[in-house]
């Protein structure tokens, strides 16, 4: 086997990655921590301290819409999870042959398109003259345009939308593995559909639930097309506070104050997620 | 709920309407963004006004096709040089860090494979304004020193890139990687012992070997860049690539161009997609 099999050797193959993530990842982080210490005192002139900090948590604005988006991220992902999952079921049980290996590429189609061609198709569907506002007129369900874009229930649309293919993928992946005979046995026992479902199939998905409700959840708290575009001005999304504080505001300090709160929470619920399951980050992902 | 059992017809009628329901779900805003890229009409909206090609072709305010819009033509030239940098970079440092995982034995191994894991976890507008803060602390650095303005710290095109190479690679890591500990290593051995040096073994055994993988990558790059909005977002520039550009317009208002830009952008990404499946399709025959 071919490798680096001196010292110099190995320095020189780990040299792009350490390059990679020491100016890329860690060393920017680190900065955007010290950043988020600092508080403004006068022109170019700056203190350590944590009021930063204190600012998001005196202000309830700001807690809001962080607990505002966490809350919705978790709907989201629980809505994905939920309407994800019997699809799943039958694209790796029901459905055989061709049909399954079509109905999984269908799964994956709108994940090549952009995020922003999906939302506008969402704009066009939901907008008060849109498609389906028109729809219902014409069938005289209603009498009279309806909005139905920025609102929440439009936004979930869209999250939802946005990050199935996350959740179907690891789900279709884990369900694949159980073998039918299971199921079999559970039948000849005399257990109810439901008694299958609770005791077979479910615990043996449980890593796919897991990894694609990590995954959803991330996506979507970190999200900031669909919230400011489905959601419009009342959006209150937390990713769309910190890009206001650094490029409306060229409140910096704050901004990245707000960065670290959001990615402590994501890295707490991908912490919590793999650690519940017992999964590590290595094995999930690779 | 295995085909092997019989089933009460109405729960199966149910569920399979379901599933046909989700997938007129899934394809549903993607139809009507291509539809109304045909309707002429200044809006994308019903009513149905007939069939035109003016919104790819017409040379006249207002109806002026995508073709003749300098500032869209312009921002797809922008973002194909960004994708195709991206990917390049992003295979080229993907392949290596494929070489040190699977080659190579060191201390803390296992550690930095999580650490190259990490920038999948962290949302993409935090990486964007990380790097942000960091190359800002930078330039300023060097132009207090020394008085030299270094452009390429400043939003552009340099930070688009390296932004958004600091995730894509991980996604290039993982794929060629993969496909390097499927390698038959006794192929580079008998190249040697036929006399081949170790970069020759390399060259002209290994790399081929990869390919299909290091063009998989590739492609994945090219659409992710493409695609990409949330890093961009806070590093973007004068140049704005087509995700931003699409962006300030749908916020201005939307109109046909927007659709007729967006189908352009689902055929080519399916014909990228497509040319992947091929690839992968003649590796598996090989």
């Amino acid at each position: 086997m071919i490798g680096p099999r001196t010292k110099l050797g190995l320095i020189l193959v780990m040299s792009p990655l350490l390059l990679w993530l020491t100016t890329l990842i860690i060393i920017p982080h680190l900065d955007m921590l010290y950043v988020s210490l600092r508080e403004k005192v006068g022109v170019r002139q700056y203190e350590f301290g944590f009021g930063n900090y204190m600012t998001f948590f005196t202000e309830p604005l700001y807690w809001n819409t962080f607990a505002r988006t966490a809350y919705m991220s978790i709907m989201a992902t629980i809505l994905t999870l939920l309407i994800g999952f019997p699809v799943s079921y039958y694209i790796a049980k029901i459905a055989k042959g061709r049909l399954k290996m079509a109905l999984f590429l269908l799964c994956l189609v709108p994940f090549w398109v952009s995020e922003l061609v999906r939302t506008f198709g969402w704009m066009i569907l939901l907008r008060e003259t849109g498609v389906i506002s028109n729809f219902l007129q014409w069938s005289g369900i209603v009498n009279q345009p309806v909005e139905m874009l920025y609102n929440d229930a439009a936004i979930m649309v869209g999250l939802v939308y946005t990050s199935m293919l996350f959740m179907v993928v690891p789900l279709v992946t884990t369900l694949d593995s159980l073998d039918d005979s299971l199921i079999e046995a559970g039948y000849d026992l005399g257990a109810s559909g439901f008694a299958i479902l609770k005791n077979i199939v479910i615990p043996h998905a449980v890593p796919g639930i897991v990894t694609g409700s990590i995954v959803v959840f991330m996506l979507s708290l970190g999200n900031y097309l669909t919230p400011i575009l489905l959601g419009g001005k009342s959006s209150l999304w937390f990713t769309g506070m910190i890009y206001s504080q650094f490029i409306t505001r060229f409140n910096w300090e704050q901004g990245a104050a707000f960065g670290f709160l959001l990615l402590g929470l994501s890295s707490l619920i991908v912490f919590v997620g793999l650690k519940l399951s017992g999964q590590t980050l290595a094995k999930t992902m690779g | 709920m295995i085909p092997t059992i019989k089933q009460n017809p109405i729960i199966k009628l149910i569920y399979n309407s379901y599933v046909v329901l989700f997938f007129i779900y899934l394809a549903l805003p993607l139809s009507v963004v291509a539809v109304f890229a045909f309707n002429d009409s200044q809006f994308p909206s019903l009513p149905w006004e007939g069939f035109t090609l003016t919104w790819f072709f017409g040379t006249e305010q207002p109806w002026l096709g995508v073709f003749n819009e300098r500032r869209i033509m312009r921002s797809i030239g922008t973002s194909a040089f960004i994708a195709l940098c991206v990917s390049i970079l992003s295979i080229l440092v993907g392949t290596i860090n494929a070489f040190l995982f699977e080659r190579a034995n060191f201390k803390f191994k296992g550690f930095l494979y999580v650490l190259m894991l990490l920038p999948l976890v962290i949302p993409g507008i935090i990486l964007g304004i990380s790097i942000l803060v960091f190359s800002n602390f930078v330039a300023n650095g060097v132009e207090d020193l020394t008085g030299w303005e270094i452009e390429a710290l400043r939003p552009g095109l340099t930070l688009v890139v390296l932004g958004q190479f600091s995730f894509i690679t991980t996604i290039a890591t993982l794929v060629i990687a993969a496909r390097l500990k499927k390698f038959d290593s006794s192929l580079e051995e008998a190249a040697l012992n036929l006399g081949a040096s170790q970069w020759q073994a390399i060259y002209h055994v290994t790399l081929p070997f990869l390919r299909p993988a290091m063009v998989g990558a590739g492609i994945v790059a090219l659409l992710m860049s493409f695609e990409n909005f949330n890093t961009t977002l806070m590093l973007v520039g004068s140049d704005a690539p087509l995700t931003i550009t699409m962006f300030d317009r749908l916020k201005e208002g939307s109109t046909p161009v927007l659709n007729a830009v967006s189908l352009l952008l689902m055929i080519g990404s399916s014909a990228l997609a497509l040319v992947m499946i091929f690839f992968q399709k003649s590796d598996e025959k090989s």
